[in-house]
Order: C-alpha cells, then sequence, then structure tokens
C-alpha cells in the first residue's frame, strides 16, 4: 500500500514540475513583443564591451532557435535544462544563470531553513498552550497578539526591525550577509560574523510566522483533549504535564506537519521579500536584482528553481508522513 | 425586520467579526471620501519641499521627490483596495464556477479541476507572478487585479467543491431532482443558496491572498510604475534607501495602512469561521 502511495505521490510531483517547466518556456513566449532582443539592442547601443555582444546574441539565438517551431523550440528547452544549461546572465554577462543562482543558494537555504525549524517549533508549542485549560492568561493574551501579526507580511515586519535595531539603536548590521570584504572561510569570524547578519532577517521571518502555526495547533490540541483517552488519563490520575506533552501534544503535532509542505511556497515567496529588505545576498535579493536589471534569463532561472525545489521538498514530506502516521496511507484512497 | 436586528445582534455577539468588519468598513469609507477632500495636486512629484517631517502643514510629512504623503496616502488607499477586491472577486467568480462544476458533473472533470488547483497550489504563486509581471511593458491597477486573480481562486474551488459535494446528497435536493427540476435550477435554486456562508467565507480569503500577492509583488517593483498604490509607495522608499536614511514618515504610513487591512481581514475571517461553523451544528 505504501509504493501505490509513493507512486501517486510521485507522479503528482512529475507532473507539478512538468507544468512548471512549461509554464516557464510558454509563458515568456505569448508575451507580446520581444524583451530579450530589446535588451540586446540597448545594451549594444550604449555597451562599452561591443566584442562581446555579438556572442550573447549566438547564445541567445542557439538557446531559443528563434527561427524554428515552437515545438522543436520546446524539445530544445527541454534538453537544455536536463543539461542544467539555463543560458548566461544579461546583466553580468559572462556569468552562468546557474552560477547566479549557486551563489545565492546557500544563504536563502541556511536562512529559510533555520527560520522555518524556530517559528514551527516555538509556533506549535505557543499553540499547544494555548489550547490548554490551565495555560495562565498573560500567555494567551501574548499568543493572541502573535496570531494578529502572523497576517502581516513578513517583509513589513522586516522594515520596521531594521529600522528600530538596525539604524536607530545600531544593535545590527543594516544588511548585507558579511560585513565588506571579509575573507570568507570555515573560521569564528566568519561564522559569527554570518549569524550577526542573519539576525534580524531571521526574526523577521520567525516573528511573522509563529502565528500562523500556533493558531493551527491550538485548534488541533482543542480538538484532542476532547477525545476519550484523554478523558481516561485524566481518571487514571495522570500528571498534567505528561498528558499535555505524552497524550495532547505529540497527538496534535501529526496534521501540523502535513501542514508544512503547504505552508513551503507561502514561506517562500514571504522570505524573498524579506531578503530585498535586508539586502540579504540570497535567491530572493538576486531576483530583486534581476527584475531591476530586466535580465531575463536569471528571473526565469529563478522562478523554475523555486517551482521544482517546492516541488521536491513537497514529495520528501508526503514521503516522511506515513512512516510517522499510517493512517495516511489509508486515508488517501 | 425581525430577522435583520437577530442577525445584528449576532454580528455583535461575534466580537472578532464585528472589529473586523468595522475596520474594514472604516478603511473603504476613508478610502471613499478621502479623496474627495484632498488637493490630488499635492501628490504630484516636486510639488513641495522634499523630506520634511511631519508638520501641521504636511500632517505624515512630504517624500523624497517632494510628494506630500498624506494626500499620497489618501490617493492610494482606494488604488490598493481597488486591486484587491477586484481580484478577490474574480478569483471568487471562477472559483465558485469551478467548485460547483467539479462537485456536481464529477468524473474526470472533477479529476481535472482537482488536479489543477492541486498542481497550482503547489507552485509558489509569486514565481508565476514574477515572470509575468516582468514581462508586461506598462502595468495598470485593473491588469494587476487580472493577473492576481489568476492565482487566487484555488481555495474558494475547494471548499465550494467539497460543500457541493456533502449538498448534492442532501434529502432536499434528491427530491427537487426527482421531481424533475433541471440541472441548471437545481444547482442555482436549491444548492448555491445554502453554499453562501461559504461563498462569504471564501471571499475574504481570496482578498487576504489576493491582497498578500499584489503587495508583495509591489514591493519587488512590478506594480504599477504610474499610480500611486500602498506597495508602490513601499517600493519607492525602499529604492531611495528611505529605511537607512532615516525617513521614517516615508515608510510608515503604507506599512500603517497595509497592516491595519491585513488585520481588519484576519479578524473578520476568524469571526466568519465562527459563524459558519454555526450553522453547520445548526443543521
Amino acid at each position: 500500500m505504501y509504493g501505490e502511495y509513493v507512486l501517486r505521490r510521485l507522479g503528482t510531483m512529475l507532473l507539478v514540475i512538468f507544468l512548471a517547466i512549461s509554464i516557464n518556456f510558454l509563458l515568456p513566449r505569448l508575451m507580446p513583443g520581444d524583451p530579450v532582443e530589446a535588451q540586446l539592442n540597448q545594451l549594444m547601443a550604449t555597451g562599452g564591451g561591443v566584442s562581446d555582444i555579438t556572442a550573447m546574441v549566438e547564445s541567445y539565438r542557439a538557446r531559443f532557435g528563434l527561427d524554428q517551431p515552437l515545438l522543436s523550440q520546446y524539445f530544445a528547452y527541454w534538453q537544455s535544462i536536463f543539461r542544467l544549461d539555463l543560458g548566461v546572465s544579461l546583466a553580468a554577462y559572462p556569468e552562468k544563470v546557474t552560477d547566479a543562482i549557486a551563489g545565492g543558494l546557500p544563504w536563502t537555504l541556511g536562512l529559510l531553513g533555520f527560520a522555518t525549524l524556530v517559528s514551527f517549533l516555538v509556533g506549535s508549542l505557543l499553540g499547544g498552550l494555548m489550547g490548554w485549560p490551565r495555560t495562565p492568561k498573560a500567555l494567551r493574551i501574548f499568543g493572541n497578539g502573535v496570531v494578529v501579526l502572523s497576517s502581516v507580511p513578513y517583509f513589513l515586519v522586516g522594515m520596521i526591525l531594521l529600522y528600530v535595531f538596525a539604524i536607530v539603536l545600531r544593535w545590527f548590521p543594516a544588511g548585507g550577509g558579511i560585513p565588506f570584504g571579509l575573507q570568507l572561510g570555515f573560521n569564528w569570524p566568519t561564522v559569527s560574523a554570518v549569524l550577526w547578519h542573519a539576525t534580524l532577517p531571521a526574526i523577521s521571518i520567525i516573528a511573522a510566522e509563529i502565528g500562523a502555526w500556533a493558531l493551527g495547533m491550538r485548534g488541533m490540541l482543542v480538538s484532542v483533549l476532547g477525545d476519550d483517552y484523554i478523558a481516561l488519563a485524566d481518571a487514571k490520575g495522570l500528571k498534567p504535564g505528561r498528558i499535555f506533552l505524552r497524550y495532547g501534544m505529540r497527538n496534535a503535532l501529526l496534521p501540523q506537519l502535513t501542514k508544512l509542505a503547504l505552508a513551503l511556497g507561502h514561506i517562500v515567496s514571504g522570505a524573498i521579500l524579506v531578503e530585498v529588505i535586508f539586502s540579504y545576498p540570497g535567491i530572493g535579493f538576486r531576483l530583486y536584482q534581476a527584475i531591476q536589471s530586466k535580465d531575463y534569463f536569471v528571473i526565469q532561472g529563478i522562478v523554475l528553481l523555486l517551482s521544482v525545489s517546492i516541488a521536491i521538498a513537497m514529495f520528501i514530506l508526503d514521503l516522511i508522513y506515513p512512516l510517522i502516521d499510517p493512517r495516511i496511507t489509508a486515508k488517501g484512497k | 425586520m425581525a430577522a435583520l436586528g437577530n442577525s445584528l445582534a449576532r454580528l455583535y455577539a461575534n466580537r472578532s467579526l464585528f472589529a473586523g468588519l468595522s475596520l474594514l468598513l472604516l478603511i473603504v469609507l476613508v478610502a471613499l471620501i478621502g479623496p474627495l477632500l484632498i488637493d490630488p495636486a499635492l501628490s504630484r512629484v516636486g510639488a513641495t519641499i522634499p523630506r520634511l517631517p511631519p508638520s501641521a502643514d504636511h500632517w505624515f510629512g512630504t517624500d523624497g521627490q517632494g510628494r506630500d504623503m498624506f494626500t499620497t496616502m489618501i490617493l492610494a488607499l482606494p488604488q490598493t483596495l481597488r486591486i484587491g477586491i477586484a481580484a478577490g472577486f474574480i478569483s471568487l467568480f471562477v472559483g465558485v464556477a469551478l467548485g460547483l462544476i467539479a462537485g456536481f458533473v464529477g468524473g474526470v472533470v472533477d479529476t481535472i479541476i482537482r488536479v489543477a488547483s492541486d498542481v497550482m497550489m503547489t507552485i509558489p504563486g509569486i514565481a508565476i507572478l514574477v515572470l509575468v509581471a516582468s514581462y508586461v511593458r506598462v502595468m495598470t491597477v485593473d491588469l494587476m487585479a487580472i493577473i492576481v486573480a489568476s492565482l487566487s481562486w484555488m481555495v474558494a474551488a475547494r471548499t465550494i467543491r467539497a460543500q457541493t459535494l456533502t449538498l448534492r446528497e442532501r434529502g432536499y435536493v434528491a427530491i427537487a431532482r426527482l421531481n424533475g427540476t433541471s440541472g441548471l435550477k437545481l444547482i442555482f435554486v436549491e444548492v448555491l443558496p445554502n453554499l453562501l456562508p461559504f461563498i462569504a467565507a471564501s471571499f475574504v480569503v481570496t482578498v487576504t491572498s489576493a491582497m498578500l500577492a499584489t503587495v508583495g509583488l509591489e514591493a519587488l517593483g512590478l506594480g504599477p510604475q504610474n499610480d500611486l498604490t500602498l506597495g508602490m509607495s513601499i517600493y519607492w522608499a525602499q529604492f531611495y534607501g528611505a529605511i537607512l536614511r532615516g525617513l521614517w514618515w516615508w515608510w510608515g504610513p503604507p506599512i500603517v495602512l497595509i497592516v491595519l487591512i491585513f488585520i481588519g481581514l484576519l479578524l473578520t475571517s476568524a469571526g466568519m469561521d465562527g459563524f459558519v461553523n454555526k450553522r453547520l451544528e445548526g443543521n
């Protein structure tokens, strides 16, 4: 049964990836005009390095085979995808798009991974406590405040934090990933500088994300607490703390995990703008720079990376759930 | 009249819904009346001395390009609401139509619609929005609404489909069908009225996600460049480094207005859940 479940999930993932790549191919071609050619012409009119332009046009022609019919262009596109060739950056020629993306990836993965993990754990615990009858009132009020904060887009929280803690109080750096001119290496100055710069962006994501987890967890815990085995545990005289953690939280946490997959797209979208606000050198900030300089190949590459990686992440989460909760494979029918 | 009084009393009893709707109503009123009371010329580039802090003459100060911030905010608010509400309506219409069709027709049609909405939920909306918006030469407020709407219909479609499936099997629908009621009449007379609370709840959700996408796109610089909207104000403030230069009155007012809109939507949505579920319990 697990095999059939895995196959179905695999099918969904491949369909999503197929559609994402096809949309990425089709959308620019459906748009009126040819912005890339316009960009190249503009570069040629103003550009100093004219010798490079011909190479760019060549790579551009080779990449799209513009004289060929749409269908063969489509196949050629797939071939280049499998060769991991996403073209060259127009703004930072001759940097490859894959290199531009690879440069930003570790920053984004580190920031997002850490912030998502922390907000998931803290938010779930807070939500559980909000649904637990013995929780002090002050914590409940605090929890409701956090929930309201979660309705605000991440980057607005980031702007306020940036102003208060980096401009007015000057406790944290005002942007970037590392201090200017620092030699990267695996040593303490590098690690501390990276953490120092990541603190405010991480807090903006965490502050805006905790409430969403808390809201879901509160609802789940309240419904779990209504179950018979909780009444039984209570009647047996088990300690409240034990009932809360082992009987309540443990069972309420499972649906939270399923929500993690659905929230991924939302978290990634939110994090893009946080990176922009803090000039944090990840994928989101590169996307912003690419939009500013109309660097279409980089925009396409990043959009493709986002769609494909979220599809893969959801597939991995889908594989893990049934191992935690065997009911899921049966329920999927 | 008694029914109206009754539902008003119920509305008041639901504090979250009451607070949320009041806040949203207030914002809409400001957006409708505000532009009539101000001089739009003050929102043009170079109308005032740039970068003045708030004073009696300029309540919210002036931005780096010499716009009066108060005037700019009053003019930007209705544009932002217009994008959110228009996108909400379009995606609600599409979502409800697809949900009803999927729930009623079933079979292959249902599978196609369900898989399509699942796939659309997986692909990060902002990625497709960025792709589309970056290729549009001149972005306008209405075009923005259509682009954003094309990516926020899924929640409505899912909710309405699930509800249609349960309503379809109810006794009164079966009786109407046995009486020879035609398919369309069945949908519009027997099923749709009972879906209204869910449609209202879906509307709030779609407007929220549409506003979120709009503000995000605008802050990335992909919004309507020639119109005043709250998100574009934030973009220009960010573009000219207003935060780093300590010009808090440039980016503060749009943030406060956006936050108020989202809090109003959150409270309304949370209150509506109670409203909708109460109906469910009553059945």
